[in-house]
């Protein structure tokens, strides 16, 4: 597959337009997925999944060869985001409405005991939940749980995307882990 | 819980696939005796998975139209670069033509002026080029915006260029039949197509004996 990508972004670098569909196509998924998470919210997770792709397209041209492009995609994506995170108001998306539900909250979430009452939807729950505790933590740390847990980079690469050392990785992924037991513990 | 921060950064490091074979007996040991970091450790190994099992989320369906939609559309000049870096062949095939034609062309509206091969025994009258009666031109002929009577004998290829063949001495018969004789093709080019195509001909035939001269030495 990493043949294909790389033969693509060949020829997008020879100004074939078409050739980057292929490109986003296949990283859509990824892409937005991560931003996702790390956003919390669809409508901006769209948006900067979107600039993502096309910061990248503008900036082909300084992409090496010889690196992986996943890698420098991630990068621009992860910048972008933290970049929105900056931007909003701290407790913007405390009590936003958590996907897939109605109404809810997580503060409503917290509150209630009752088990579900089919096993599926309890799953989704669950999901959802970790989804949420995922998301507030803080940036620095959700960035690499994401990456290491969810996208499975190695502490390597993930050093790499967010351009910080290797140790600087690992702290944070120890401190990540920390909060995260923390807040998953009772589940 | 209280155990000592070596311990748990050995839990990180365990996770990280970093502890040394001497730090990984210490910690099982450790393990062993010590309740509380093996519920620790158990909750760190848990969290992990519980991450892990975290739902996919996909991309919005018409997420590539859009951003396809969204990028930025190449000045045409850059455009058209590209295209030729990307084709060198037909760029200079598409530039030799282009020096071809325009060489054609502008010979061809180079003169109005009457035109007339260079050859003895021709008589020439105003516009009108005349091999006289019982004369025989060599050679061949070549009249060009004028007008050609033929009484006498060509005695080779007669090629008119926006010129006519005229004929006042019988009306109304075939060209060949009241004109003298000519004992070779004749051949009228009116329209700027015939005039390429007869350039392309003296081209490729100058070539070619070009060639045999090459191959003669």
């Amino acid at each position: 597959m990493n043949l294909i990508i790389k033969e693509k972004i060949k020829q997008v670098k020879r100004g074939d337009q078409s050739a980057y569909e292929d490109v986003v196509s296949f990283y859509q998924n990824k892409i937005y997925q991560h931003v996702y998470r790390m956003l919390g919210n669809q409508h901006e997770a769209e948006d900067i999944a979107q600039e993502s792709f096309i910061r990248a397209y503008i900036n082909i041209h300084s992409f090496d060869d010889r690196r992986k492009f996943s890698t420098w995609l991630y990068r621009i994506a992860t910048n972008l985001t933290i970049d929105r995170i900056r931007k909003r108001k701290p407790d913007y998306y405390l009590d936003a409405e958590i996907k897939g539900t109605e109404g809810l909250d997580m503060y409503s979430r917290l509150a209630t005991d009752e088990p579900a009452p089919e096993e599926e939807v309890e799953r989704m729950e669950l999901q959802n939940y970790i989804h949420h505790e995922i998301s507030t933590l803080p940036p620095k740390y959700r960035g690499v749980i994401i990456l290491r847990y969810l996208e499975e980079f190695s502490l390597q690469e993930i050093s790499e995307i967010l351009d910080i050392p290797l140790g600087t990785v690992k702290t944070r992924i120890h401190r990540g882990r920390e909060a995260l037991r923390k807040k998953l513990r009772h589940v | 819980m209280n155990c000592n921060e070596e311990i748990i950064e050995f839990m990180h490091k365990y996770l990280d696939g970093d502890l040394t074979k001497q730090e990984e007996t210490n910690l099982r040991r450790h393990l062993e005796e010590c309740e509380a970091c093996q519920k620790h450790f158990h909750e760190l190994k848990r969290t992990i998975t519980l991450i892990q099992s975290a739902e996919h989320i996909s991309a919005p369906a018409d997420f590539t139209t859009n951003v396809m939609k969204k990028l930025p559309t190449e000045k045409k000049h850059v455009r058209y670069k590209r295209w030729f870096r990307a084709h060198p062949i037909i760029t200079s095939a598409a530039i030799f033509f282009i020096f071809m034609f325009s060489g054609i062309f502008s010979a061809w509206n180079q003169e109005s002026e009457l035109v007339v091969s260079k050859q003895e025994n021709l008589i020439i009258q105003g516009d009108t080029v005349i091999v006289p009666e019982g004369v025989t031109v060599s050679g061949d002929l070549l009249v060009k915006n004028g007008n050609l009577r033929i009484d006498g004998t060509v005695d080779g290829n007669v090629t008119l260029i926006n010129s006519e063949l005229v004929d006042d001495s019988i009306e109304g018969s075939g060209l060949m039949a009241s004109a003298g004789e000519v004992n070779g093709e004749l051949k009228e080019v009116d329209r700027i197509f015939e005039w390429i195509w007869f350039h392309l001909k003296d081209m490729v035939e100058s070539i070619f004996s070009l060639g045999l001269v090459s191959n003669m030495h």
